[in-house]
């Protein structure tokens, strides 16, 4: 395996961008990665990007997106339509082939322009689950009820982690949702979608992330402390909620163990939980306690959730930790799908 | 700043997606028909509803037809829930509060979700016993179960209306999704730009600060850098034809003249990017590569695409072929 | 080509109809991938991980497909990755899953790709009116003939060449049983007379709106070796993308299929395409792209595309046939075309391509595709051979 490493990471996340539109949107967060990385912006090997054509409103929202990129001469360049944590994990794998030394990931999508939590619930099997218009919340409070019953947690863990989550984000200029709140904050707000409360919910946000990764020497060259990435592994469960347990999460545990995140200290987690349970959930799965490792310092996808960027954010705000020497080794998650149906795990170092 | 225009955006497939099911599905969707809960027997014993047609772990195939097929149900356990306060106009089944499911049929080893018609919240817990209160018209989709409905001790659930079979009856072979999205959009910037000049009889473009490109109705950046087109520069309204194309097929867009008519790409004096436009007054022979045209504006000028109606010629000699054909 | 060898060891294909309104989606990527793991030799627990691709999700109303297909396809515990990059998206969709086995992380890899365009309507789908974009009040072909007459001006093609193609391919889908488009008494007489869609196309020049999915199974170089059937051996893969309007942009011919057809010829050691390849299966949707792409790939000079086309060498008979099996006039399930091409290709280097398999000579062929406004694009050279 070849080392690539995290060498630049910008975020930019707000409630509501009612001004410009997805292309404007990104323009400065790309420009920004690339400036930061310090690879001139042509010699970077690959482009790779994540969005989702439903939050646009219509077909082919990547293709508008390459406009900000500045793709002339021609680059070698791909999408998924997915979150874009699966469109680094793409560039990571050609870096390996040893065809390209670097690339520029980037995620977009604007939540709020439509009803993000009825949209979703296209993601769902057309014939059985579709017809019936269960939301994304729906979907997620019904593995937050299974969830509690067989765990043995209770709402008051689901508030301790709302509340650490708004706590960690006062430092995170990106958040849309923060303050200085106690689970006893959190409990007094009424249940909105049984058991789970608004500040369990994330909060509906509009935004980019952008990553540029780099190849070993490459890496060193331009960073000072560059983010290593010493395993990066996903897995998919099926898809039907009736079959799959959903008090745990299977899949976060074999990709965890795929990615070695076992095989030392974990200083850091960003987890991307977008429901406080998950967090729990994930947690148990990684086998992370809150004792030895900071989770979710930056508040997590309960703070701000840009969605087709959250999970690539989440191992941009571990490297980023990294490179600034808060942390040694990090972990980063990212999820796709109803009641986290496909997971990715990322272990970060430095050096 | 430019003020930005929002509009409200829909999108519908006319007539809702129509959806071909396939054999095991359409067995169970005939089931539902007749008010039955049909599931299958995977290879490792386990009872699967409601079946897809491959086993959820192995993927292994799961044959329409056989005796691995049986009946499940109707009662059933729920093994998790939620509580839907506020029910969605257009796309829930039922009109008032309910709860979502996970109702495990009695004789099946996994869960299906469906709605919960049971008053309120307290009305439901894991363990409630639950049985499907079917619709009295019923054609072979996963809402012939309006809701389950909670069973009281010793309670047998309501029978369903019989269906009564018509003469031709066939298995379920297919079902029709509406799915209606709506959306509030903004233009973003320098579209904004763009659409306030055309309401102006002005075509607005824009120029990145380190190039010599105008872009004429500029999406907001150069896309040959990235870099936004933060400059706003007025083109004129008249153009060369760089090359065009004979349209013959009626019913492409409300906005369409009669046919056959004339879509062509504009090289408009002042920019470095086509337009695609209309040509009309002039016979559809009479349209050429080279020829010099001008946009004809509405008489009322408005902040959207109906501002240019269309291009005709205005009767100058044809560019030279030199002068657009880096554009082509 | 950079990486550990890759090869082809199993292809699947549906047969592709209009509407394959036998099955459900699920029902229609496993009627393609279950032929590529029957061909394989394997079986769903055999595959390392699955990469899927298809184009607007719009198409079929079903946002991010692979999670509710992933059971369907054998994914469950494993990584499983989806592709979006237009009409390309089959072609890379196909390199992203053979960069799985080139990086040294897998060793048998499914690929599929699919559309069920009958869920909906492929124009519908690719047009969904959005405020504030100037109205597409000419659909596809008025996006795409203009580029076709600026062609036929720069080149000096008469207007004929395009339904000799129509012609040709569908004369080829003939042999192809699984096919959309069997048109036994096609003749230049019946695409001349067919309806005038978009000046210069004529209905018979543009491709049919096509149900269907491809699959391909990818193996590493021990898993090749061990292969009991043929494989084709990846011998170059390549992609590149430019915006969709920029100033001074060559439409026609664009740069970055330029780019791409020199990167991939560069790995596969290609220096003179029209005689190192046996065949090449090319994205042509309307007839007039194969002299367009037959310049633009340096098949021949800038101009002399159309030259090629009327002499008949991209015919069966010719010295360098392009899309024996029909091609995407012939079937157009839209996610799904580029891999059609691709595995097409491997199937004529694995001389598996029945009635309309060509006589190996190089043992090489070419598969590519397009998408977007011409600015995406997809190519693989492989080769019956090890490189």
């Amino acid at each position: 395996m070849r080392d690539v490493a995290v060498v630049s990471y910008v975020c930019s996340t707000t409630a509501r961008e009612a001004v410009h539109n997805e292309t404007e949107m990104i323009v400065p967060v790309l420009h920004e990665a690339v400036e930061k990385s310090g690879i001139p912006s042509k010699e970077i090997g690959f482009v790779c990007s994540g969005s989702l054509d439903y939050l646009q409103g219509g077909p082919f929202a990547f293709v508008s997106g390459l406009d900000a990129v500045g793709a002339w001469p021609p680059v070698r360049e791909s999408h998924v339509e997915m979150d874009a944590a699966w469109a680094l994990y793409e560039a990571w794998v050609a870096i390996q082939t040893g065809e390209i030394d670097s690339a520029l990931i980037y995620g977009f999508g604007k939540s709020s322009p439509g009803d993000l939590h009825e949209i979703m619930a296209l993601q769902l099997d057309p014939y059985y689950l579709l017809p019936l218009w269960p939301s994304m919340v729906d979907m997620a409070a019904l593995q937050a009820s299974a969830f509690l019953a067989a765990n043995g947690s209770t709402e008051d863990d689901l508030a301790e982690v709302a509340a650490r989550s708004q706590r960690n984000a006062q430092q995170n200029p990106n958040a849309v949702r923060k303050g200085n709140v106690s689970a006893a904050d959190v409990l007094k707000q009424p249940v909105t979608h049984q058991p789970l409360r608004d500040a369990d919910i994330f909060p509906i946000t509009d935004g980019s992330a952008a990553i540029v990764l780099a190849a070993g020497d490459l890496a060193r060259k331009v960073s000072k402390r560059p983010a290593w990435i010493r395993g990066i592994e996903h897995r998919i469960e099926a898809h039907s909620l009736g079959v799959r347990d959903l008090t745990h999460s299977e899949s976060t545990r074999a990709a965890g163990v795929a990615a070695g995140v076992a095989q030392g200290r974990v200083d850091v987690a960003e987890l991307h939980a977008q429901f406080s349970h998950e967090e729990l959930i994930l947690a148990e799965a990684l086998g992370l306690d809150a004792a030895n490792t900071k989770i979710n310092p930056s508040g997590g996808a309960l703070a701000a959730n840009a969605v087709m960027s959250a999970g690539l954010a989440r191992i941009g705000e571990v490297a980023q930790r990294i490179t600034n020497g808060d942390a040694d080794r990090g972990v980063a998650h990212a999820t796709s799908g109803p009641c986290l149906q496909q997971n990715m795990v990322v272990v970060l170092e430095g050096e | 700043m430019t003020d930005v225009f929002t509009a409200h955006h829909v999108i519908e497939y006319p007539g809702g997606y129509t959806r071909s099911v396939g054999p095991v599905i359409g067995r169970f969707l005939t089931g539902l028909r007749d008010a039955k809960l049909l599931a299958v027997k995977l290879a490792d014993g386990r009872v699967l509803v409601p079946p897809t047609e491959y086993d959820p772990t192995t993927s292994a195939e799961v044959a329409a037809d056989g005796d691995h097929w049986i009946e499940v149900g109707p009662k059933g356990t729920v093994q998790a829930f939620t509580w839907v306060a506020e029910p969605r106009a257009g796309k829930h089944g039922l009109d008032k509060p309910f709860a979502f499911a996970l109702i495990r049929p009695d004789g099946a080893d996994t869960a299906l979700l469906h709605a919960v018609d049971c008053g309120s919240a307290d009305g439901i817990r894991i363990g409630s016993r639950v049985a499907p209160r079917w619709r009295a018209e019923r054609t072979g989709t996963i809402t012939d179960i309006e809701a389950f409905v909670p069973l009281g001790d010793g309670e047998e659930p309501e029978p369903a209306t019989l269906h009564v079979p018509a003469e031709d009856e066939q298995p379920v072979t297919g079902i029709n999704v509406p799915i209606r999205l709506e959306y509030e959009l903004t233009a973003g910037v320098a579209t904004s730009r763009y659409l306030k000049g055309l309401g102006e009889g002005k075509i607005i473009g824009g120029r990145a600060p380190s190039s010599d490109d105008v872009y004429a109705a500029s999406r907001g950046t150069d896309p040959k850098s990235g870099e936004p087109t933060s400059i706003e520069v007025e083109v004129q309204d008249t153009g060369v034809i760089t090359t065009f194309c004979v349209v013959n097929v009626p019913g492409l867009s409300d906005l369409a003249p009669e046919i056959p008519y004339v879509s062509a790409q504009i090289l408009l004096d002042g920019a470095n990017n086509c337009f695609f436009g209309l040509i009309r007054g002039i016979s559809v022979d009479d349209v050429h590569m080279g020829q010099r045209v001008k946009a004809k504006w509405a008489d009322e000028l408005l902040p959207d695409h109906t501002s240019i109606q269309w291009f005709e010629p205005t009767g100058d000699p044809d560019a030279d072929y030199e002068l657009y054909k880096d554009y082509l | 080509m950079a990486g550990d060898r890759v090869a082809v060891v199993g292809v699947g294909q549906t047969v592709h109809r209009t509407a394959r309104k036998d099955v459900s989606m699920a029902g229609l990527v496993r009627e393609a991938a279950r032929e590529a793991l029957d061909d394989a030799g394997m079986t769903w627990s055999d595959i390392d991980a699955v990469v899927i691709g298809k184009a607007p999700d719009m198409f079929e109303g079903v946002a991010m497909p692979e999670l509710y297909l992933a059971d369907a396809l054998g994914a469950v515990g494993k990584p499983m990755i989806r592709v979006h990059t237009a009409g390309s998206v089959g072609g890379s969709t196909s390199i992203v899953a053979a960069k799985l086995i080139a990086a040294g992380l897998h060793e048998r890899v499914l690929t599929v790709a699919y559309e069920k365009q009958s869920e909906s309507n492929a124009t519908w789908g690719l047009s969904v009116p959005m405020p504030f974009a100037a109205p597409l009040v000419a659909g596809a072909g008025g996006f795409f003939a203009p580029l076709i007459r600026a062609y036929m001006y720069r080149s000096g093609a008469p207007r004929h060449i395009g339904h000799l193609v129509a012609v040709k391919d569908r004369l080829a889908a003939l042999r192809n049983p699984k096919a959309h488009l069997h048109i036994p008494d096609i003749d230049l007489k019946m695409v001349e007379e067919s309806f005038l869609l978009w000046d210069p196309l004529r209905y018979l020049d543009v491709c049919p709106s096509s149900d269907g999915a491809m699959a391909m199974v990818l193996g590493s170089e021990k898993v090749a070796d061990a292969s009991a059937g043929p494989v084709a051996w990846i011998h170059g893969m390549a992609m590149r993308s430019e915006p969709t309007m920029f100033a001074r942009r060559d439409q026609v011919s664009p740069q970055a299929g330029k780019d791409c057809a020199k990167d991939v010829y560069a790995q596969a050691g290609i220096t003179d395409p029209r005689n190192d390849f046996d065949t090449a299966e090319v994205y042509v949707p309307f007839s007039w792209y194969e002299p367009m792409w037959l310049e633009n790939l340096g098949f021949c000079a800038e101009g002399d595309g159309w030259k090629l086309t009327e002499a008949g060498a991209t015919g069966p008979d010719g010295d360098i046939p392009w899309n024996m099996s029909g091609g995407v006039l012939s079937s157009n399930p839209i996610g799904a075309s580029g891999m059609v091409r691709f595995g097409e290709a491997a199937q004529q280097v694995r001389e598996r391509s029945g009635d309309y398999q060509v006589e190996l000579k190089t043992g090489r062929a070419l598969g590519q595709a397009y998408g977007g406004g011409s600015q995406f694009f997809s190519m693989w050279v492989v080769g019956n051979k090890k490189p």
